[in-house]
């Protein structure tokens, strides 16, 4: 069976054909590097994204977040849940973990400054 | 803030920011930077989403971190910076008139002025999209700031006029803090945002895509309360019975960016009608001597890595012409042939010296096509594509051996490949 998928890793797009025989990978045909080759890999077995958002501080600013590893797909409402559900402490440096372990091993940080 | 500086930079997003490192890291530190918002940044702070700095820093960094990246430069460089204060006035003798709240309106005058004010989305107005004028119609922009940079949801049920990249990030984003969208329409017969983000922002959730259609009428009195969405032709115009009715209480207008020119216009400055940006040489510098451009200000991109390479042309261009002073130039000029909208620079200076890159778009969509540019009836340079499209800026290197050749017009041309 083929599938073809959009490569997200970087703005080119490459258009990535993978042939699948069942569960395993036959090829990957179509991709410009070794992301994309990765990318096509997890997408075929398990889809996963880095997830985006914002989270409230104390003083009701917003202070933008994201998950430093992708998470899976299939999980990212569920993300959102704990996401919006988190409060934090100002100030905040970009870097700063704001939840451990959100998802998978994966923790939500901080992607801006805010004093 | 001293009323004289030998660079004065008009906005402090990516292209100001980056420009301002260039110009001190080449020589001249008497800097200014004028920011309108409360903070430096400029749209980045509302693109929260990743994929920013691909190109430039190898990672995938959201607009904040790649903003701060370029703040930290400034910062460490102790460059001066005044935010939440707005240029009222530019002269062609480089006088800058400024407010802010704390000293009023007052003049600096620079030897040398980067003009880096981004710019704006096109409205409503611009496109004669019938209807009432009810609650609930923003662009994208506006939609994106609501929610990122202010935390409210402007709607709940979704309908996107336009396939810009900053409408489908809001499709995702909305989806994710609980609105529906409905569907994004394009006119088009193709999409104007990047591929990746047609799959993880519209794909992902299972959006559809209406490729050749648009927004034919908005309902509703106070509210939106719903959309007629039709079928085009190849005219762009709305096909009799292919009408779709959609129940929403919000309309997202995602239809293209246009550079913010008001005080390039009022110094005199010329303005290309292709762009909509100031018609400038390789370095980046305007008509007016010591007046340089530079990022979306200058030409609509698709990636802010690329205005930051643009902004720091302009800004070491900027600290030559305060070292050196005006150049004597050998004028070669650069024009669009078939399948081509624009291309930039305008013009070469054939003393400059060095490689020129161009940058331009295509006209609409081709398949196994050849680039060229040619002078004199001689290809000087061309690229063979598998595909182009509208939606991604093109390039061709001139080297400069290549350019040491040459004396007459040089003209960017797309041919679609026997």
């Amino acid at each position: 069976m083929k599938k073809t998928l959009t490569c997200i890793e970087c703005p080119l797009g490459c258009e990535i054909e993978v042939t699948m025989n069942g569960d395993e990978i036959v090829s990957i045909v179509g991709n410009g590097c070794l992301r994309g080759k990765a990318y096509a890999e997890n997408e075929v077995t398990c889809p996963k994204r880095v997830v985006t958002s914002t989270v409230r501080a104390e003083n009701g600013a917003l202070v933008p977040v994201k998950t430093d590893a992708p998470v899976k797909k299939s999980e990212m409402f569920e993300i959102m849940q704990k996401i919006n559900a988190v409060k934090v402490k100002l100030p905040v440096k970009i870097g700063d973990i704001l939840l451990e372990n959100i998802s998978d091993g994966a923790n939500l940080i901080a992607t801006g400054n805010e004093e | 803030m001293k009323k004289n500086y030998d660079i004065v930079i008009i906005g402090g997003g990516p292209a100001g920011l980056a420009a301002a490192v260039a110009a001190y890291d080449n020589g001249v530190k008497d800097i200014l930077i004028l920011e309108r918002e409360e903070r430096l940044g400029g749209i980045l702070n509302q693109c929260i989403h990743n994929g920013f700095g691909l190109t430039r820093f190898k990672e995938s960094l959201s607009g904040p971190e790649y903003a701060a990246r370029f703040i930290d430069e400034v910062q460490k460089r102790q460059i001066e910076v005044c935010t939440q204060t707005t240029v009222l006035a530019l002269s062609k003798e480089k006088q800058v008139t400024v407010i802010n709240s704390a000293q009023g309106v007052f003049t600096v005058q620079a030897k040398s002025v980067v003009l880096a004010m981004g710019c704006r989305e096109r409205s409503r107005g611009a496109l004669n999209v019938a209807g009432s004028r009810p609650a609930g119609i923003y662009s994208a922009g506006t939609a994106q700031k609501y929610v990122n940079i202010k935390g409210y949801l402007p709607g709940k049920r979704v309908v996107i006029l336009g396939s810009g990249d900053i409408g489908l990030i809001m499709a995702r984003r909305m989806t994710l803090e609980g609105a529906k969208v409905l569907a994004v329409c394009e006119i088009m017969p193709y999409s104007s945002g990047l591929k990746r983000n047609i799959a993880q922002c519209l794909d992902d959730f299972g959006i559809p895509l209406y490729l050749s259609h648009t927004i034919t009428k908005i309902e509703g009195e106070k509210r939106v309360t719903g959309v007629v969405v039709s079928k085009v032709d190849e005219n762009k115009r709305p096909i009799a019975g292919t009408e779709m009715h959609f129940d929403c209480d919000t309309v997202l207008f995602s239809v293209g960016l246009i550079p913010e020119n008001e005080l390039t216009k009022m110094a005199g400055i010329e303005l290309s009608p292709k762009t909509r940006g100031a018609v400038v040489y390789q370095n980046r510098e305007t008509d007016t001597d010591g007046v340089f451009a530079c990022g979306n200000v200058l030409q609509v991109h698709d990636l802010v890595d690329f205005v930051s390479e643009e902004a720091e042309i302009a800004g070491k261009a900027a600290a030559q012409y305060v070292l050196n002073g005006a150049k004597v130039r050998e004028e070669i000029s650069v024009n669009t042939g078939n399948n081509i909208s624009y291309v930039l620079p305008q013009k070469i200076d054939r003393n400059a010296g060095g490689q020129v890159k161009l940058f331009f778009r295509v006209t609409n969509t081709f398949k196994n096509c050849t680039i060229t540019a040619t002078s004199g009836g001689e290809v000087i340079a061309k690229r063979k594509k598998r595909i182009a499209v509208p939606g991604e800026m093109e390039t061709l290197l001139l080297t400069e051996k290549t350019l040491a050749g040459i004396n007459d017009e040089i003209v960017v041309s797309l041919e679609v490949d026997e």
